[in-house]
């Protein structure tokens, strides 16, 4: 699982997914090569939470097949074991403190963590000191920091970040900056669904952007910049 | 195998912790069944005598029912909170137990031991209360009334548990959650109250056991149909 990942790390063909009458996605076609980091860029609505959630097999697509190193996210536990995601409803626990949620993590992950380790863990994103503290009596960055070492914990071959910059300070900018920077230094594919149109540039190497459930742009992030997509982005940045 | 039983074991310790901390579903069961029985108490009154019902008074005979009508409605608060406690923070730790890699049967194991044993203490506390008001002789029937309370309770936590993770995510949760339990717990509270009323009031014909097997027999049917589907019912 730590070896750097090769061939195809997404594929997603004719992909769509409906909620009720609304269809969040339609006709979705890309794939991703492993090892490769992709902003994916749109105005709310426009389905990149809805797309995040379908390769985390958090849920299911209405119609279409996607694959996440090759095995198709109908078998759920294979692809889970592979796919991390940082999602920006931080995936804790109020009446524990920090170091518990950490281990409790640590523990579904199936990661062997000593308390030493998740304290290092904790001190790594700036929250050494809050170690003991209950979650509830957290800021919103704050969480969003345990929530990235939570990440960490788990090292995944693909690693999905939705909005992870939101309420972050510099020093929680920074840390994503870093999770990010570190995942693609040691080969991992990432996936960046920001409104940060500069942050998701200055990470990827390719952006996708969604627009009413569609893909509007798809390409390298040199052409983006001279690209329509990118004079619609500046109306939904 | 031991992996998912060592997240199952994470399931119960952190559902117990914060329980603990909280006292959210415990101090709302308490309160909530000690009530009820307080309320059959007055309604009955004390000292109203059994009649054709048996010897003693009408609430002694009457008993071994109104604990397990206050067990069935107190211990709904208690599944109900189980999966509460993840939807706190917009449902992010909903979607990170869905998330997490292994057997999703582990996470349904964790949270029924959870509840069964937050379901237990309870039940430990409300029979005293119940032994108080209603003037029973609890202490010699305790082996016998342990052994109906804990398969009734693995019966009711196995049910409540799918049951609260189905309805998890939906808006009218805590009206839906009894309306669909109550119908599938009728044969475990039917054969807890037969039971019960046998330790309390004798068992000349050798019932208990016939009882028992259908206890335990409707707790393995409800284990393993659970189990079977809760895959599916974590699924968004």
């Amino acid at each position: 699982m730590n070896e750097p990942a090769t061939g195809l790390a997404v594929e997603a063909a004719a992909l769509a997914k409906r909620y009720g009458h609304t269809w969040a996605l339609r006709g979705i076609d890309f794939t991703i090569a492993a090892g490769d980091a992709v902003a994916l860029l749109g105005p709310n609505g426009s389905g990149k939470s809805t797309l995040l959630r379908i390769l985390a097999t958090a849920s299911r697509p209405t119609s279409g097949e996607v694959r996440v190193f090759g095995i198709p996210t109908g078998d759920g536990d294979a692809v889970r074991r592979r796919v991390g995601l940082l999602a920006d409803r931080a995936p804790l626990y109020d009446e524990l403190t920090a170091l518990e949620n950490l281990r409790f993590a640590a523990v579904m992950y199936g990661v062997p963590a000593s308390v030493e380790e998740l304290r290092t863990a904790l001190d790594e994103v700036g929250l050494g000191r809050a170690a003991g503290a209950k979650v509830r009596t957290f800021s919103q960055g704050m969480l969003q920091r345990l929530s990235v070492a939570r990440t960490g914990l788990q090292d995944p071959d693909l690693l999905l970040l939705d909005e992870p910059y939101n309420a972050l300070d510099v020093d929680g900018v920074r840390l994503v900056d870093e999770l990010l920077s570190s995942a693609r230094a040691r080969g991992k594919t990432a996936i960046l669904a920001t409104h940060h149109i500069a942050k998701g540039l200055a990470h990827c190497t390719r952006v996708i952007t969604l627009g009413g459930g569609r893909v509007s742009f798809d390409g390298p992030t040199a052409t983006f910049a001279a690209s329509q997509a990118a004079l619609d982005a500046g109306s939904w940045e | 195998m031991k992996n998912e039983w060592r997240r199952a074991w994470a399931v119960t310790w952190k559902d117990l912790l914060i329980e603990r901390r909280a006292k959210a579903a415990f101090n709302a069961m308490a309160f909530f069944a000690g009530l009820i029985l307080l309320t059959f108490g007055f309604a009955f009154g004390p000292d109203v005598p059994a009649g054709e019902a048996g010897q003693g008074t009408l609430l002694q005979q009457l008993a071994p029912g109104l604990f397990w009508v206050t067990v069935l409605f107190a211990g709904v608060l208690a599944v109900d909170r189980s999966f509460q406690v993840e939807l706190e923070r917009g449902g992010g730790a909903l979607n990170a137990l869905r998330l997490y890699p292994g057997d999703r049967k582990a996470v349904y194991v964790g949270k029924l031991l959870a509840n069964v044993t937050i379901m237990f203490v309870m039940e430990m506390l409300v029979c005293p209360v119940a032994g108080i008001l209603y003037s029973l002789d609890l202490w010699p029937r305790l082996p016998g009334l342990a052994g109906v309370g804990l398969l009734a309770t693995i019966g009711f936590a196995a049910v409540g548990t799918f049951y609260a993770a189905l309805t998890a995510n939906l808006r009218a949760r805590q009206v839906l959650l009894p309306l669909l339990m109550f119908p599938v717990l009728v044969p475990v509270i039917l054969a807890a109250v037969k039971a019960t009323d046998l330790v309390f009031h004798g068992d000349p014909m050798g019932e208990l056991g016939s009882w028992l097997q259908l206890l335990g027999a409707v707790d393995v049917l409800f284990l393993t149909t659970c189990l079977l589907v809760f895959e599916f019912v974590l699924e968004e």
